[in-house]
């Protein structure tokens, strides 16, 4: 397998606070990972961890303030609006908000023609691709007359969809893919990006709170805390057998579809610290029902296993249960 | 009791292809103090549904039958002025988006003595009230959460803020449209928790929009499932995910990846696509994707009820 994408510790600074108390946040504070080809990485976290701000800043569309990103051969975190546009063919973005992401004006079959018109294809006819695009996506030919506000939620996600595949690209970024859409059409859109990855040898990078859905689309998966991966690997694996604790209180949280199942979770405090007052020592201590003195001090490094990343101290075993059993039902 | 009775509901929206029917002969039941969930296919109508009970419809919509009773008022026949009053004060929302019902220019702290205006008590009673409600949502530090400003919370203790204020006035209804859907698992099952919580101090109701089945097994008390404008399926939470009887309700609920066993690449779908809602079909609306139809299924199939509050809209439920 050829690496698609190489991200190197890349950090992404906003400057926030009234202009005469500006003060630098760190909303990516150092993140690294390879991505090959046909292959599918989950980042899942914390709302606020820095997930789309990541994604951003490889789609080229938030610029960075440390580290290097490389699109196949091509160092690309230096290159300006103009030189992007071209790799954009090749690396599409979902965003997160389907609505807001699509112009009010435009209707749906303009917006799907929309990345051949700025791409300057001419090879393609749009009253065919329109068409074919909106079938993929489950959507009749119909709905390319309407407007954004005419839709559901789902119904914008679908054409959100059929955008960002419409120029076969080499790597999809999408972020909450699946977000508003009842499980069969999550289904559908997954199976759609997933059949892509297996016919096109498409690489993609998946966003989502969903972590039912990660555990069945992802080869590998990264969670991210405050900015940073706390932990990476297989997803078998990480499922298996988180070594954050953070990771563990994750996965224990998920919700099952069963009225009557015994939950047995791993509670944390609500509070999740702000970036302009990063915990000193391990980030995560304020919340971690395991923390240890040494944890309040001195910061994990982030060892690499065989497989696996874990930033913490004292990774867990399979099944560990906090110290204190602190226990919801 | 029942706070919301919704009795055979029709929204139209005009269209240039004609009349899209979105929602059609919708019936069921919010009693006292129970949270009701609502789910089913992208663009069943659920958020007509809400908007229809909200008196906020988008122009081109209009309720052509049937009535919503909340609290002995028919909504469908009020006057903007009082739907205005009622909204915020009896019936309350959260959505997906916090920041939506937050205005970002005014203090969290100004907006909740404002949702106050008609409480008749006094600045210093109001924002002990204000203080009081953020304590129980558990924001930390509560006194000076007031004097910020909504961007300058998370977007976890952003959802709580917005809970916090639409229980501010004690609604009989709070209405929430997928409200945890943007939040991690911990911060989901955390807001969950609270909202029951507070749904019992409070004693209010709640319709409760969500696509993520988890999350509506392990918070409502009760399940409507709906299907392109129809409820097809109605009943307590544990009769309709442990026995569906509508082909569709079943369908759903093993689509749900939380139910695939092994780890699988190719989720499972139901094939086949919702019908136009322009030219809906005499008979059964699922009846063109359903692997269980019948020649009757041409005709209007029936309400059946197959046990105590368990309703199915499928010929097939009579049989059993
Ligand atoms: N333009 C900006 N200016 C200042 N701060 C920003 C900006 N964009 C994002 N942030 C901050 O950076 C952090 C990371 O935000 P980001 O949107 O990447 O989070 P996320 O992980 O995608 O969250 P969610 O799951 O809620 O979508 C947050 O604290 C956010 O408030
Ligand atoms: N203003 C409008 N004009 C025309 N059609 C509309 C309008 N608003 C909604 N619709 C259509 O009505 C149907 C119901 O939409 P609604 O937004 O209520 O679905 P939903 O169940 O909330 O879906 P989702 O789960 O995707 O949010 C859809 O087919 C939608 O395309
Ligand atoms: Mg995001
Ligand atoms: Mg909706």
């Amino acid at each position: 397998m050829s690496g698609i994408l190489e991200v190197r510790d890349v950090e992404v600074t906003f400057e926030v606070g009234p202009l005469m108390r500006r003060r630098s946040i760190l909303g990516v504070a150092g993140v690294s990972f390879d991505l090959h080809a046909g292959e599918t990485f989950a980042i899942v976290g914390e709302s606020g961890s820095g997930k789309t701000t990541l994604a951003r800043a490889i789609n080229g569309l938030q610029g960075i303030s440390a580290g290097s990103i490389r699109f196949g051969e091509e160092r690309i975190d230096t290159l300006g609006g103009r030189a992007m546009k071209p790799l954009r063919r090749r690396m599409s973005m979902m965003f997160q908000d389907p609505v807001g992401s699509l112009s009010p004006r435009m209707k749906v079959g303009n917006l799907i023609a929309e990345p051949f018109r700025i791409h300057e294809i001419v090879d393609k006819n749009p009253s065919v691709e329109v068409p074919r695009l909106l079938s993929l996506v489950g959507l009749t030919p119909e709905f390319a007359d309407r407007y954004p506000h005419q839709l559901s939620g789902g119904q914008a996600r679908r054409v959100g969809v059929a955008r960002a595949i419409a120029l076969n690209p080499a790597l999809i970024i999408a972020d909450e893919p699946t977000a508003g859409l009842d499980v069969s059409v999550q289904g559908e859109v997954l199976n759609l990006l997933n059949d892509l990855r297996e016919r096109l040898g498409l690489a993609m990078i998946i966003i989502t709170h969903n972590l039912h859905v990660v555990h069945h689309v992802a080869d590998r998966m990264a969670v991210m805390y405050l900015g940073r991966f706390v932990e990476v690997g297989d997803t078998d694996e990480v499922f298996r057998a988180p070594r954050h604790p953070y990771t563990a209180a994750l996965l224990s949280a998920n919700p099952e579809p069963d009225p009557d199942k015994a939950r047995d979770r791993i509670a944390l405090p609500a509070e999740v610290p702000s970036l302009l007052a990063r915990p000193a020592g391990c980030e995560f201590h304020s919340r971690c029902p395991w923390v240890a003195a040494r944890c309040k001090s001195e910061a994990p490094e982030f060892v690499q296993g065989r497989t696996r990343r874990v930033a913490c101290h004292t990774p867990l075993e399979p099944g560990a249960r906090p110290p204190e059993l602190e226990v919801t039902q | 009791m029942t706070v919301l009775a919704i009795k055979d509901l029709n929204v139209t929206f005009s269209t240039e292809g004609g009349q899209l029917h979105a929602l059609k002969n919708v019936s069921f039941e919010v009693p006292e103090r129970r949270i009701v969930g609502v789910v089913g296919e992208s663009g069943c109508g659920k958020s007509t549904l809400i908007n229809a009970i909200l008196g906020l419809l988008a122009d081109n919509g209009s309720v052509d039958a049937g009535s919503i009773t909340f609290e002995g008022e028919d909504l469908t026949r009020l006057g903007p002025a009082r739907m205005q009053e009622l909204r915020g004060q009896r019936i309350s929302t959260v959505f997906q988006d916090p920041m939506g019902a937050l205005n970002p220019v005014l203090s969290v702290g100004r907006q909740m003595r404002n949702i106050q205006y008609r409480s008749g008590r006094s600045r210093s009673e109001k924002d002990a009230r204000s203080e009081a409600m953020l304590r129980q949502v558990r924001i930390p530090d509560a006194q000076a959460a007031l004097t910020r400003y909504p961007h300058e919370f998370s977007g976890g203790m952003r959802q709580r803020v917005a809970i916090a204020m639409a229980l501010m006035m004690k609604p009989a209804l709070l209405i929430a449209d997928e409200p945890t859907t943007a939040l991690d698992a911990t911060l989901e099952v955390a807001t969950i928790e609270l909202l029951r919580e507070l749904q019992q101090d409070i004693a209010c109701s709640v319709l409760f929009i969500s696509h993520h089945l988890g999350v509506i097994a392990e918070l409502c008390d009760d399940v409507v499932v709906m299907y392109a404008g129809e409820v097809v399926e109605r009943g307590s939470t544990r009769q309709v995910f442990h026995s569906p009887r509508h082909p569709y309700a079943r369908r759903l609920l093993e689509c749900d990846p939380a139910r695939q066993s092994g780890r699988t690449r190719h989720l499972p779908t139901i094939p086949g696509e919702i019908p136009d809602l322009r030219q809906r079909p005499p008979g059964c609306v699922f009846a063109t994707r359903c692997d269980q139809r019948v020649d009757a299924c041409d005709k209007v199939p029936p309400d059946v009820a197959v046990e105590t509050g368990h309703v199915a809209r499928c010929i097939l439920a009579e049989a059993r």
